[in-house]
C-alpha cells in the first residue's frame, strides 16, 4: 500500500498550493491535481467506474474554471494586504474548531473498521440477487439504475436544476431599447 | 470567440469522430462494463467542447445551437420519466424492472437499463454543453 | 485508519479555505475540497483487501468482490458536485460584472 500513501503525500502538497498560492490560474491547476490524485486513488481500491466520472468531471471542473478567471481578472489575485483584525479572529477561531473537530472525528474512526476489512452486511445480499434479478453483468449499474432508481432520479433533478440556474443567470440583461 | 490555428483544427476534425464513437461505446455497454449513462455523457459532450473550441463562434450562430442543447436536454429527461412511468402503467410498481432479462452477459439484456442508460447519456451531454456554452461563448453587456 | 485521516486533513484544508480567504475564486475552490475529500473517504471504506473491482465477467468464477453500494452512492454524489460548482461560479462571475473586484472586503464596502 505504499503508492497509496505516496498519492495521498502529493494530493495534501497540491491542496496546500492551491489555497496559499497568489496566481489564480497555477491554483486552478493545483485543483486539477487534486482531481486526478482522487481519480488514480479510485483505480487502487478497485473501482473503475469511479475512476472514469471523476476524471472526465474534473477535467470539465477546470474548463469551467479557467473560463471564469479568463473572463475576468486574468491573473493576480488581490490579497497582498495586511490581515485586519476581523481575519486574524477567524483564523484563530478556526484553528480551536479545527482542533476539537479532529480529536472527535479521530475518535469516531477507531470505531469503525480498518481499511481493507470491509464488513459487507449489506452489500452481500445486494451482490447475490444482483446478476439474477436485474440482469446486468456490472453490479454498480445494478444498483444505481434497478435497486436504487430513485436516487438517481433525484440526481437527475439536481442537474436539471443546476443547468437551468446556468442558463438562466447568463442571460443577456436590460429590455430591448 | 476565435478559433484556433489550422494543426488544431486538422486533427478536432479527426479526433472528434473518435471521441463520440467512444462516448457511445461506454453508454451503451453500462450494464456490461464499467461506465453508464453519466461517463458516457460527459465524453460526449466533451467532443462537442472540443470543436467548439477549436472552430470558434463561426460553426453556427450560439442562440440557435442553445436552444437545440435545451431541447435535447429535456427530451433526455422526459424519456427517463417516461421509462419509469411505463413501469407504474403495465405493472403496479413505480420504476419496476418490466422487460425480459434474456440471455446473461449480452448487449440485450437486464431489462431497462440500456435504455435508462441511453437516455441519462443524452440528458447529461445536453446539460454540460448548455453549461459551457452559456459561461464561454455568450456575449453579454459589460454593466448590468 | 491513517489514510481515513488524510481524508479528513483534506476536508480540513477545503475549510480553511472557506473560512478564512478573501478572494471569491480561492472560496470555490475550497468548496471543490471538500466534496472531493467526502467522496474519496466513502469509496475507501468500500474496500477489502484482496477483492476485485465489481463487475461480473464470466458465469462460473468465484465472487470475491469489493463492496459496490458506495461506489453507487459516490458515483451520484460526483456529477451533483460538478452541477453545484458550475452554478457557483456562474453566481461569482455576475458579482465580478456588477462589482469589478473579487475580494470579498471591497465588494461589502461597495454595496448598495
Amino acid at each position: 500500500m505504499i503508492e497509496l500513501y505516496l498519492f495521498l503525500i502529493f494530493m495534501l502538497i497540491a491542496a496546500i498550493i492551491a489555497t496559499e498560492i497568489k496566481d489564480l490560474l497555477a491554483a486552478v491547476i493545483s485543483l486539477g491535481a487534486v482531481g486526478f490524485s482522487v481519480a488514480i486513488m479510485f483505480i487502487f481500491v478497485q473501482a473503475p467506474d469511479l475512476a472514469i466520472v471523476q476524471i472526465v468531471v474534473e477535467v470539465l471542473t477546470v474548463v469551467v474554471f479557467v473560463a471564469v478567471i479568463l473572463r475576468t481578472t486574468h491573473i493576480d489575485e488581490t490579497i497582498g494586504k495586511k490581515l485586519s483584525g476581523a481575519q486574524i479572529l477567524s483564523i484563530f477561531l478556526y484553528a480551536v474548531f479545527a482542533m476539537l473537530f479532529l480529536i472527535v472525528v479521530l475518535r469516531a474512526l477507531q470505531e469503525m473498521p480498518a481499511f481493507g476489512d470491509a464488513t459487507m452486511k449489506v452489500a452481500a445480499e445486494y451482490i447475490k440477487i444482483g446478476l439474477p434479478q436485474a440482469g446486468g453483468a456490472n453490479l454498480v449499474a445494478d444498483v444505481i439504475l434497478d435497486f436504487r432508481a430513485l436516487d438517481t432520479l433525484g440526481e437527475a433533478t439536481v442537474l436539471f436544476t443546476s443547468v437551468i440556474g446556468v442558463v438562466a443567470l447568463m442571460r443577456k440583461s436590460g429590455r430591448k431599447r | 470567440m476565435k478559433g484556433m490555428s489550422l494543426i488544431v483544427k486538422s486533427i478536432t476534425n479527426i479526433a472528434v469522430g473518435f471521441i463520440f464513437i467512444y462516448g457511445i461505446y461506454i453508454v451503451l455497454h453500462g450494464h456490461l462494463t464499467p461506465g453508464g449513462g453519466f461517463a458516457g455523457g460527459v465524453i460526449i459532450a466533451g467532443a462537442f467542447i472540443l470543436k467548439f473550441l477549436a472552430f470558434g463562434s463561426a460553426i453556427k450562430a450560439e442562440r440557435q445551437s442553445s436552444t437545440i442543447t435545451s431541447t435535447f436536454e429535456s427530451i433526455g429527461g422526459l424519456l427517463f420519466i417516461g421509462i419509469a412511468l411505463m413501469g407504474l402503467v403495465i405493472t403496479g410498481t413505480f420504476f419496476l424492472n418490466f422487460l425480459p432479462k434474456g440471455i446473461q452477459l449480452h448487449l440485450l439484456s437486464a431489462g431497462i437499463i440500456p435504455f435508462c442508460n441511453i437516455a441519462i447519456g443524452i440528458k447529461v451531454c445536453a446539460g454540460l454543453f448548455a453549461i459551457f456554452l452559456a459561461l464561454a461563448a455568450v456575449k453579454y453587456s459589460m454593466e448590468d | 485508519m491513517m489514510i481515513f485521516a488524510s481524508c479528513i486533513i483534506l476536508f480540513l484544508i477545503g475549510l480553511y479555505a472557506i473560512v478564512t480567504k478573501r478572494n471569491l475564486i480561492k472560496i470555490a475552490i475550497g468548496f471543490a475540497f471538500i466534496e472531493y475529500a467526502i467522496n474519496l473517504l466513502f469509496a475507501l471504506i468500500g474496500f477489502k483487501r484482496d477483492a476485485i473491482a465489481p463487475i461480473i465477467t464470466s458465469l462460473d468464477a468465484p465472487h470475491n468482490f469489493v463492496d459496490p453500494i458506495p461506489q453507487a452512492l459516490v458515483l451520484t454524489a460526483i456529477v451533483i458536485a460538478l452541477g453545484t460548482t458550475a452554478l457557483m461560479l456562474t453566481v461569482i462571475l455576475r458579482i465580478y460584472n456588477r462589482f469589478k473586484t473579487f475580494d470579498i472586503a471591497e465588494i461589502k464596502k461597495l454595496k448598495g
